[in-house]
């Protein structure tokens, strides 16, 4: 059964959480990190605030509630942009995969926009929707929606022949078809896409946020940027980080669960 | 009687890259009600075109098949179709891969349950009827396909290579099953194999093909009892059948 490799950790599927051995060295491996950020910091040869300065800003950060409020307007822009694309991908890479006039129709266009890194639409968003919220919710929609829907209209026209054939010698029409054997043979291919519209959205987020933002992580950046205040750089950069890394496993979670039924070599 | 299955002059081509190719052509065959057919053939011999075209699942360029002496129209749940790749939904377990085209039929659940409870047991899949299709072996998951082409109570069972894919032993195995299914389930059968052996071992008669154009070469009767068992298998008489097979199938002119 063909399916699309999900990349990390699908030798343990079925049993995540057991390989206890693997996390210890995961650890060890973020202590090393820091001690190593902390050795090259501490004479302030590199020029980089050292880990203590950067824990007392984030402390800083969280009792002031910036942090909090960064972080909502952050999620809640990558949220909105990347439910909306999402949901307009899976339809749309349906219809691309099941009816070959549409697919004929719309993949020039998809080609197309998909060579155009989403942020070089932001001048064209700003200027044609104004500063506030909708511009970067739109750009943040578009590179999610780009990288979903290909993954979905793979997913759909990938779907084994023999399974299509088996269903309709068992008696099913089309509508049933779809419904019952190209939908649930897509789901593997469609959460690789969600995965990989997450990581875009989220990656065209903060761009945004440093061109055009009152609020957010990337705006806190750049205000730190202009104030030389490295420490809320970093800050921002590992809660970025942080909250990436949280949503993708959550994802994974999720695609794991779905997608239990694949035979994984 | 009526036959069950007739196919009349039924030709197929293909256009391969402007060129056109004649998979099939003009085939004729009566098979009886209840009667267990196999059909071996070198490959291109048009033998899975044919499957394919009583199955619905491909239309003939002429001639045509009838089914009870009604012609085919798309695939239909009285043709029921076993694949060499199981063609299993890997997502259902087996109890609702067996189910499911009595879903589409709109049974009621009791009913589906019952009846796919049946057939599970009657392929010897009682302890996984709540497995996964990954959790099977290849014999195993064959033995699923059976039981759900079974549930939906098709006259006719459309078999394509079923047991190409399994081991020796297994398939040794599968084909017992399979003729106590059908002695006990009695459908008609039209089974797809390139093993000589097993083609004898299974049908009343066995239909030998040729390729370039894939055409009927010989049809060979089996005059051996049923139930076939392993001293059957054994015996001069299966013997000389298989040879005379054997020949028809290697020594095409």
């Amino acid at each position: 059964m063909s399916a699309p490799s999900n990349g990390s950790g699908s030798r343990n599927a079925g049993r995540p959480a057991a390989d206890f051995g693997g996390i210890a060295l995961n650890l060890a491996g973020i202590v090393v990190g820091v001690a190593l950020w902390w050795v090259l910091t501490a004479g302030g040869a590199v020029g980089l605030p050292p880990p203590p300065d950067v824990a007392r800003k984030f402390v800083e950060l969280v009792g002031n509630g910036q942090l909090a409020t960064d972080i909502m307007s952050s999620l809640a822009r990558v949220l909105a942009g990347f439910l909306l694309g999402v949901t307009l991908a899976v339809p749309v890479g349906f219809v691309m995969g099941w009816y070959k006039v549409a697919r004929s129709l719309i993949e020039p266009y998809l080609q197309f926009f998909r060579m155009i890194p989403p942020l070089a639409i932001i001048p064209l968003a700003i200027v044609t929707m104004g500063i506030d919220e909708t511009p970067k919710i739109f750009v943040i929609f578009l590179a999610s929606f780009l990288a979903a829907v290909v993954a979905t209209y793979q997913g759909v026209i990938s779907v084994d022949r023999t399974l299509i054939n088996a269903a309709r010698v068992l008696g099913a029409g089309d509508l049933v078809i779809f419904l019952r054997v190209v939908v649930p043979a897509s789901v593997p291919f469609i959460l690789v896409g969600v995965r990989i519209g997450l990581g875009s959205a989220w990656a065209t987020l903060v761009a945004a946020e440093l061109i055009a933002a009152q609020t957010g992580l990337g705006f806190r950046m750049q205000q730190a940027q202009l104030y030389y205040d490295l420490p809320t750089i970093f800050v921002s950069l590992i809660t970025i980080g942080t909250l990436g890394l949280a949503m993708d496993r959550v994802l994974l979670a999720v695609e794991r669960r779905l997608t239990d039924w694949q035979e994984r070599v | 009687m009526q036959p069950k299955i007739v196919f009349s002059n039924v030709t197929r081509r293909f256009d391969l890259a402007g060129n056109e190719f004649v998979a099939l052509d003009r085939f004729s065959l009566d098979v009886a009600d209840g009667e267990f057919v196999t059909v071996v053939g070198p490959s291109g011999c048009g033998k899975s075109t044919a499957l394919n075209i009583a199955a619905g699942l491909l239309a003939p360029s002429e001639g045509e098949v009838l089914i009870d002496g009604k012609g085919v129209d798309g695939p239909g749940p009285e043709r029921g179709m076993i694949f060499q790749q199981y063609a299993l939904f890997p997502w259902l377990t087996v109890r609702q891969n067996v189910e499911f085209g009595l879903r589409i039929k709109g049974e009621p659940a009791a009913r589906r349950r019952e009846t796919a409870e049946h057939f599970i047991d009657l392929v010897g899949l009682g302890h996984f009827a709540d497995a996964l299709p990954k959790m099977l072996s290849g014999g195993m998951k064959q033995r699923c396909a059976i039981a759900r082409a079974y549930a939906v109570n098709p006259s006719v069972l459309l078999m394509d290579e079923p047991f190409g894919a399994l081991d020796a032993l297994t398939r040794v195995q599968l084909q017992d099953q399979l003729l106590e299914t059908w002695s006990r389930e009695r459908r008609t059968v039209m089974f797809i194999t390139h093993d000589v052996d097993e083609a004898v071992y299974l049908a009343n008669r066995v239909v030998v093909m040729a390729a370039r154009p894939g055409r009927l070469q010989e049809i060979i009767e089996v005059n051996l009892p049923y139930p076939r068992t392993e001293q059957i298998r054994l015996s001069p008489e299966f013997t000389a059948i298989r040879n005379r097979v054997w020949h028809a199938v290697y020594h095409q002119h």
